[in-house]
């Protein structure tokens, strides 16, 4: 739960530090913290598989902080909006990249605590 | 930031309590964070709605429950991280139909609330005109 109490804030200051930062209509805030924790994610995944993590440690970053980081109700409201307001072409951008993101950076993360771990 | 954290803790709090009361193997299609994914979708549909055009809500309300309760409720790594070990262990078709399942889900759910509580809110405005003879403060 400590894991979550940190995610949760950390999703909502990085989203609001990368709107800021861009002057567009598509969610990159929510697109950045999806993808990150995909990696991060992927990364305990992979270390728990190869014995170098305990299942303390994947519930505390796993489901608590990855969990509370990434969102899936503030994406499929975004996207809700792009399609409304007209930007049905950033909303499909927006699903596909999300989620080619998130299984790249899962793949990503899951193959280097491999190559660390493995 | 001490009512996203509160609000984070709460949803993934709910989300672990729904693993532990439905888990699902690791081979099996992950049903409970499709479920999960989907009802936060629903949730925050009508609640989107509801405090960006029918009420003034308290200002610390959106943070705590849109990104606190339920963004810690929802989650896009565990669904990422499902798919990946399905593939991985030789349920490819179970994991691409896990993916689009809640994808459809998801995106429908969030739709279907918002449209439906724009629709409740309609009929309440429409009965208020009626019965007082003149629209709220916000439509007036």
């Amino acid at each position: 739960m400590a894991g979550a109490a940190v995610g949760a804030p950390l999703r909502y200051l990085t989203d609001r530090a990368v709107q800021a930062r861009h002057d567009t209509v598509f969610p990159w805030g929510t697109f950045t913290v999806n993808a990150a924790g995909c990696l991060v994610l992927g990364l305990v995944t992979g270390a728990v598989t190869a014995g170098a993590a305990s299942s303390q440690v994947q519930l505390l970053l796993g489901t608590g902080l990855c969990g509370a980081l990434t969102t899936y109700s503030t994406f499929s409201y975004e996207t809700l909006r792009l399609a409304e307001g007209g930007a049905r072409f950033l909303a499909a951008a927006n699903v596909l990249g999300s989620v080619l993101a998130g299984l790249g950076a899962v793949w990503a993360g899951t193959a280097l605590a491999q190559a660390l771990w493995g | 930031m001490a009512v996203v954290a509160l609000g984070g803790v709460l949803g993934a709090s709910a989300r672990y309590g729904a693993g532990l009361l439905w888990p699902t193997g690791p081979t099996a299609f992950p049903w409970t964070t499709l479920v999960v994914n989907v009802v936060g979708c629903a949730v925050i549909g009508v609640f989107l709605v509801v405090i960006t055009e029918a009420v003034a809500p308290h200002p610390l309300l959106r943070p705590f429950f849109g990104t606190g309760v339920l963004g810690g409720f929802t989650t896009f790594s565990t669904y990422a991280v499902d798919v990946r070990r399905l593939v991985d262990h030789g349920y490819a078709a179970r994991g691409l139909g896990y993916l689009a399942a809640t994808l459809l889900a998801a995106l429908t759910a969030v739709w279907a609330a918002a449209a439906l509580t724009r629709r409740v809110l309609l009929a309440l405005r429409a009965r208020h005109v009626r019965r007082t003879g003149h629209g709220d403060r916000r439509t007036a």
